[in-house]
């Protein structure tokens, strides 16, 4: 059975985008598509406009963070630059600059298995905004995280979209979560993963925690739970992790 | 009327305790115990002298040049013979690591290469190169070189897949991920045949001295049994216990070098 069928989907620019959809609904196989992880048995990712120089198309925080446990922090946040082939001052000067706007500055010294699991999503997200893609991917980034931290790093998350206004994929299964940090929520189908429905968020930016009692919030959550709720219990039954 | 019951510390046999004073009563009750049997006269000097004596002997040696001779030659040839066949090894194990087409190539040669004596080949050894040094720094590299080869191509094999696939969303290439994910990935895997291949080459140093070679430790042992010198015989065998002891603490220095991300601090 494929993955995704039939999955037509448009991302703006400055556009914060989720994901949403049951286990096992292809949604991360769509993220790996759009960073070319995976290639497509048909159809295929288009990038509008000229590629700029020294930027790269897309970046990817990985759920388990996938840092790398023999490099510091610095170093972790240079690995992108290091491979776009940028001189070492120049790498150093926006690694420091990313590990400033993510909250890591007193920490570059360190290993990975020094810090917390929301500092090392931290760096993780340094490192990919570090090579100033054109999109950032998320996938599932916080969901490793235990509740109190996520809630934490989605606001942080949220903060540095606002100074960065980066285009941004975010694929998680948290209905909350979706509505919360995103324009526009597209949900999909469970396998073969199918856009049910794109719900625009009517809620204003900066978003705030107060805002996770609003009417319009709660209304969002409620339409989406109802659209999934039955592709979920299907996927339950099937024994789908 | 209730009962209070306390609750048992169940680990208590699981405790396992550092001991320091009996790590070093442990060693010098061996010594004066080896003191004690030859001192009294009990074992004869032929065929065990005491430990003073054969301090005394080695001080003797030392002062007179014969030692620095043999051992500088010894060591000459087990850091040749060691360090080519190491990165022989990581290089075969790196390469047969990434490129299926070098598996493919190299795994059955290695499978049925490996089992192979090592000693056994220094008699071919000495026909192709000659009886001079190339014999036994060859001997020594290839009994490294198979302990790293194996290492290195299982470290690689066992690297973090994840780790793989976020490189190569950064872009690395062929070259990068050899580099900057499977070799040190495969580190920890690497030192682990290090050590093995020390022991290993300490071996073959010394049986290929004793067959021939007359200089090296290996050699200087064997002379001495066949000259009834067994004082100086232990000289040489205390030495190579020295020998191995430094070889295993510069690796386990060179480790913690190497990998400062595995020292838990």
């Amino acid at each position: 059975m494929p993955a995704l069928h039939d999955v037509s989907l448009t991302v703006e620019s400055e556009e914060f985008l989720a994901l949403l959809g049951p286990s096992g609904c292809g949604k991360s196989t769509l993220l790996n598509l759009v960073a070319g992880l995976t290639a497509p048995s048909a159809g295929g990712v288009h990038l509008e406009g000229e590629p700029a120089r020294g930027r790269s198309a897309t970046a990817m925080v990985f759920q388990e963070f996938a840092l790398f446990p023999w490099r510091t922090v610095q170093a972790n946040v240079e690995f992108g630059l290091e491979e776009a082939g940028l001189g070492a001052s120049e790498r150093a000067r926006r690694a420091r600059a990313h590990i400033q706007l993510t909250g890591l500055a007193g920490f570059e010294s360190k290993y990975p298995h020094q810090l917390s699991g929301g500092m090392r999503q931290r760096v993780g997200i340094a490192r990919a905004l570090a090579v100033d893609p054109a999109v950032l991917l998320m996938d599932e980034p916080f969901s490793a995280l235990d509740a109190q931290t996520r809630q934490l790093m989605q606001e942080e998350l949220l903060a540095i979209w606002e100074r960065t206004r980066k285009t941004i994929v975010y694929v998680t299964h948290n209905i909350h979560e979706a509505v919360f940090m995103a324009d526009r929520v597209v949900v999909l189908s469970r396998r073969p993963g199918r856009v049910l429905t794109m719900i625009p968020v009517a809620l204003g930016r900066p978003r705030t925690e107060a805002m996770l009692g609003e009417p319009a919030f709660l209304a969002a959550v409620d339409r989406i739970w109802s659209l999934i709720r039955s592709q979920a219990q299907a996927a339950l039954r099937e024994g789908e992790a | 009327m209730s009962t209070r019951l306390p609750v048992p510390d169940r680990t208590r046999a699981l405790e396992r305790r550092g001991h320091p004073v009996v790590r070093v009563a442990s060693l010098v009750t061996l010594v004066l115990l080896w003191e004690l049997v030859t001192g009294t006269g009990w074992v004869q000097p032929l065929f065990l002298p005491s430990p003073l004596d054969v301090l005394g002997t080695g001080f003797e040696m030392l002062r007179s040049g014969e030692l620095v001779g043999h051992v500088i030659t010894s060591l000459r040839r087990i850091v040749l013979g060691f360090g080519l066949g190491a990165l022989l090894g990581v290089a075969v194990g790196l390469a047969v690591g990434f490129w299926s087409l070098a598996e493919a190539v190299g795994n059955p040669l290695i499978a049925a290469t490996f089992p192979i004596p090592k000693i056994a080949l220094l008699p071919l050894l000495i026909l192709w190169v000659g009886i001079g040094e190339a014999s036994k720094v060859a001997v020594i590299m290839l009994g490294v070189f198979f302990p790293m080869a194996i290492n290195t191509f299982a470290g690689v094999r066992t690297a973090d897949p994840l780790l793989i696939r976020a490189a190569v969303s950064f872009g690395a290439g062929r070259w990068s991920l050899i580099r900057k994910v499977l070799l040190p990935s495969a580190l920890p895997m690497i030192f682990a045949g290090l050590r093995l291949g020390a022991g290993t080459a300490l071996l073959l140093l010394v049986a290929a001295e004793m067959i021939a070679a007359n200089s090296g430790i290996g050699a200087l042992v064997l002379n001495a049994q066949n000259l009834m010198e067994t004082t100086k015989l232990m000289v040489g065998i205390v030495l190579l216990s020295l020998l191995g002891i430094c070889s295993h603490w510069l690796l386990a220095r060179l480790e913690r070098l190497a990998l400062p991300w595995r020292s838990h601090s």
